[in-house]
């Protein structure tokens, strides 16, 4: 090891990659478990093999990376080895991807305190320093032991794909040549990685193709509503209606007389069905009969007088709540300001519908418990199951599969669709699948909480904002999901608040303020999570300011935005989506709306062109959207991200909601929860920025700009405003008529 | 209920299949035949995850009870092509359409229907026709220009 290599930043200090989870990759022969995925893997087998936390390098060149998190479409089983391929200079064609097993310790994300958890559009951002740094620690000790083999400085080998070079000789040895005789130091050296504006690189930036995408045009691709064991049978459960009801009768006589069934499980929550196919689980679970206990607090929760009890929350000052954002004196400043300007929003409840309803695979036996799943963190997955039966964590064996679509919805501490699973397969001694229906997949959402955000500003004689309040009214978000993340933000509700701060805004009084109700009714992050109603208010209330003051709404953001770097970059999306659009040109019959958005860094800014039918339904023609994510790892999946969080934020805006009516679900299937089809959606226009930053989220980013640039569109066509997502023609209408205007 | 015995031709291939009468297609492939490909997404038509062809025809089999597909012929996403080249498959690979992925076997065998009635679909066609499928992953864009890609055979 030379202390003049100049890849080498300090070669005395050292340090783990992860915590205490000691030396995180290795040159070596496979595991047993990674054989069979490796062409050429037996030969290198020598009977010292050991599991090595990242990387294995197999003797035939093949390179095995672990990729960490959970795959439910974002494409980060392809960008995550990617970056690591990228700093070890590995041949992509000799990648093999796995999906790494549950430790929080080794595969945890940073940006979750090492949580196993995939979500937040926090995986590429989270590990990306890490891979980087662990990649170049790789590609260190492989050139070390060329250089070492080859009695020649460090500092004289380089590498190309795969290999190592020395130059001056010509020599060279493949990675694969390397790793036959390797030595492996117990801790890595830190490697001084290029700084992002200096990087050559050679995969990232380059998209290859998604490593998934073959087997999701084939049918081959398995997600775990795919898996079959030998003897497995298959669940269905009536759950309870609300949270927390119980069953306190159940009449199971119809529900036992159906063919193929073959027992009926009591639990806690509601009553499992177990049977010989699904049809004969689902059509038992509707043949029973079972009252429910009457105590649960979502009973009395019902979405109107929930919007009203949430707008006079909104509405009293002296109800205090958690403060998210706090910057200078908002309150105080508001009291002496002359031009106060207030708004008031509103969000419905919001259903993720997932193409895959929820769904498992468990196995208990008297070893443990082994469980086949999709979900957004595999170790809360191993925590729930053992919990629920009352295992420790080493009893449960987890087999990761692919996520048919997730959005908030597979990431819950409780994980309820896997302990179903696991409590019938006890139940019954046999593997089990348990299947939800759609309707049970929807009646037993986790929602995106109900909204009333009400905002206060004070504008200045130069029409500048000075001083900003907003309260958030909702109902509890992060408390339900996930208590134990909730416990730790010490009351902060992270799911529900998101969104209300302005890191870009050049606002100098600032406060957010969370007023989180218990309504007992059960909710979830969803794509955006509070972003995507806590940015609807915030661009929709400027809008209304701009247009208050008269000023041009583009032109009124980019004066407001700060001037730090990264509101200069705020400033050349918003500019940039203006020109795309042809900002300033009248269409005839169409409104243009624009929104902006920092996004946890990612700069964004959007503008929708609409048009209104006579019914009140608001038609979407284009969406022009400019995204700067920083670094793009793979720029067609950002973009790739991004339609698809447009396409999920029209469904938002125009036609989703859960009307929650005593606790229960109005809405069962998707005719009467109307997500978007492929006639729904506008043009779409996306332009991706790449600039030398550290790589920000791209998963959900665009999808809150998208309810606010048509509400601001609408306004532009027909100067009513719209203020409660989604924006039903029933609204529409109404606003209309409240207003005045009449249809052209 | 007494359970039926049926005959079907399911990618070309002879299957005897003993079912209630009154269970799904849907699930008889899924869980009987272990063609997984097919996918369950609301049970009741309205998402287009579990097309197949029913003699020829795309449709969603969790609609057709399995006593009234007797002697019928079936194709899946897995018998759409013998090594998953079926031009449509290779252009869904080059537009890199799927995201989660759940859904595209429906869209590729409901595509597949639109191209063997419409070979070269303009734009409005294929927005009409493909409406029927969900993609809740918003891939929209991409399916149509990989169908539209396909029907000029740039694959």
């Amino acid at each position: 090891m030379s202390a003049q290599n100049p890849m080498i930043k300090n070669p005395s200090r050292r340090r783990f990659m992860t915590g205490a989870a000691g030396l995180t990759f290795g040159v070596a022969v496979a595991s047993p478990g990674l054989q069979e995925l490796v062409v050429g893997a037996a030969e290198a087998a020598t009977g010292s093999s050991k599991i090595n936390n990242w990387v294995t390098v197999f003797t035939d060149g093949t390179v095995v990376i672990q990729s960490p998190a959970a795959e439910m479409g974002q494409g980060s089983l392809t960008s995550l080895p990617l970056i690591v391929a990228e700093e070890m200079d590995a041949d992509w064609s000799k990648v093999r991807i796995v999906a790494a097993p549950p430790n929080n310790q080794i595969y945890g994300n940073p940006a979750f305190r090492y949580l196993q958890y995939t979500a937040g559009s926090a995986t590429v951002t989270g590990y990306f320093t890490n891979l980087r740094q662990f990649g170049a620690q790789v590609r260190y000790v492989l050139l070390d032991n060329a250089a070492q083999r080859w009695g020649v400085p460090l500092t004289e080998v380089v590498s190309g794909p795969g290999y190592a070079e020395h130059t001056k000789s010509g020599r060279r040895l493949s990675y694969g040549e390397i790793a036959a005789f390797a030595k492996v130091p117990a801790q890595a050296p830190e490697v001084q990685l290029d700084a992002l504006d200096k990087a050559h690189f050679r995969l990232i930036g380059k998209d290859v193709p998604r490593v998934d995408v073959a087997g999701k045009t084939n049918g081959s691709a398995q997600y775990s509503i795919d898996v079959q064991v030998p003897g497995m049978v298959y669940g269905a459960i009536l759950r309870e209606p609300v949270d927390r009801a119980q069953p306190v009768q159940i009449d199971d006589r119809e529900a036992r007389a159906v063919a193929g069934v073959l027992q009926i499980v009591p639990l806690q929550y509601g009553v499992g069905v177990i049977a010989e196919s699904p049809w004969a689980a689902f059509k038992a679970k509707q043949a029973l009969k079972v009252t429910w206990s009457s105590e649960a607090r979502g009973w009395k929760h019902s979405s109107g007088s929930g919007f009203e009890a949430f707008t006079k929350i909104a509405r009293d000052d002296s109800k205090k709540g958690v403060a998210w954002e706090t910057v200078g004196q908002a309150v105080p400043e508001l009291g002496k300001a002359q031009n106060v300007i207030e708004g008031e929003y509103r969000a419905d409840y919001a259903y993720h519908a997932q193409m895959e309803p929820l769904n498992s695979v468990a196995s208990v036996s008297k070893d443990g418990c082994e469980i086949w799943c999709g979900t957004q963190s595999q170790t809360i997955a191993v925590d729930a199951v053992a919990a629920a039966l009352g295992l420790s964590a080493d009893k449960i064996k987890f087999n990761g599969m692919l996520l048919g679509g997730g959005f908030g919805r597979r990431g819950n501490r409780d994980l309820e669709f896997m302990v179903d699973s696991a409590l019938l397969s006890k139940a019954v001694g046999k593997p089990v699948k348990v299947l939800w229906t759609r309707e049970d997949d929807v009646k037993n959402g986790r929602f995106r909480p109900q909204y009333v955000n009400r905002i206060r500003a004070a504008v200045d004689d130069k029409g500048k904002i000075v001083a900003w309040h907003h309260r958030v009214v909702s109902d509890e978000a992060l408390a339900y999901m996930d208590p134990v993340r909730f416990k730790a933000s010490q009351g902060r509700d992270n799911i529900a608040m998101r969104g209300t701060e302005l890191p870009t805004y050049d606002i100098p009084h600032r406060l957010a303020e969370g007023l989180q109700q218990p309504t007992g009714i059960r909710t979830a992050p969803l794509r955006a999570i509070g972003v995507g109603q806590n940015s609807f208010a915030n661009e929709v209330f400027i809008d209304e300011v701009a247009a208050k003051l008269g000023v041009d709404p583009v032109e009124f953001r980019i004066r407001q935005l700060a001037g730090t770097p990264r509101a200069q970059r705020g400033r050349d999306v918003l500019r940039e989506v203006a020109r795309m659009a042809a900002w300033g040109r009248k269409r005839e019959g169409r409104g243009l709306g624009v929104a902006y958005l920092d996004y946890s860094g990612t700069q964004l800014a959007g503008i929708a062109e609409v048009s209104l039918n006579k019914d009140g339904r608001i038609r979407v023609h284009d969406f022009w959207c400019v995204i700067d994510a920083g670094v793009a790892i793979q720029p067609d999946n950002i973009v790739a991200q991004t339609e698809s969080s447009i396409v999920y934020g029209i469904g938002l805006a125009l036609t989703e909601h859960i009307d929650v009516s005593g606790g229960l679900v109005q809405q069962s299937n998707f005719f009467d929860y109307h997500v978007p089809r492929m006639r729904d959606i506008p043009n779409i226009h996306i332009k991706l920025v790449q600039t030398p930053n550290h790589p920000t989220g791209a998963g959900q980013m665009a999808t809150p700009l998208v309810p606010s640039a048509i509400a601001n569109a609408f306004h532009q066509l027909t100067g009513v405003r719209l203020r409660q997502q989604p924006l039903l023609p029933g609204r529409v209408q109404q606003a209309m008529s409240e207003a005045g205007v009449k249809f052209a | 209920m007494s359970n039926v015995t049926v005959t079907l031709t399911i990618n070309g291939q002879r299957k005897t299949i003993t079912a209630a009468p009154d269970t799904p297609l849907l699930w008889v492939l899924r869980e009987q035949l272990k063609l997984t490909g097919t996918k369950f997404g609301c049970g009741v038509g309205q998402c287009g995850a579990c097309t197949v062809h029913l003699n020829g025809e795309p449709t969603q089999s969790c609609l057709h009870a399995i006593k009234d597909v007797d002697g019928k012929q079936v194709t899946t996403i897995e018998g759409l092509s013998p090594d998953g080249n079926h031009p449509l498959q290779k252009a869904w690979r080059a537009e890199q359409v799927p995201q989660c992925g759940y859904c595209q076997s429906g869209q590729i065998m409901r595509a597949a229907g639109l191209l063997k009635q419409n070979s070269r679909p303009s734009r409005e066609d294929i927005v009409e026709y493909m409406s029927p499928n969900i993609c809740r992953c918003g891939t929209y864009v991409r399916i149509a220009r990989a169908i539209e890609r396909a029907a000029k055979g740039e694959v």
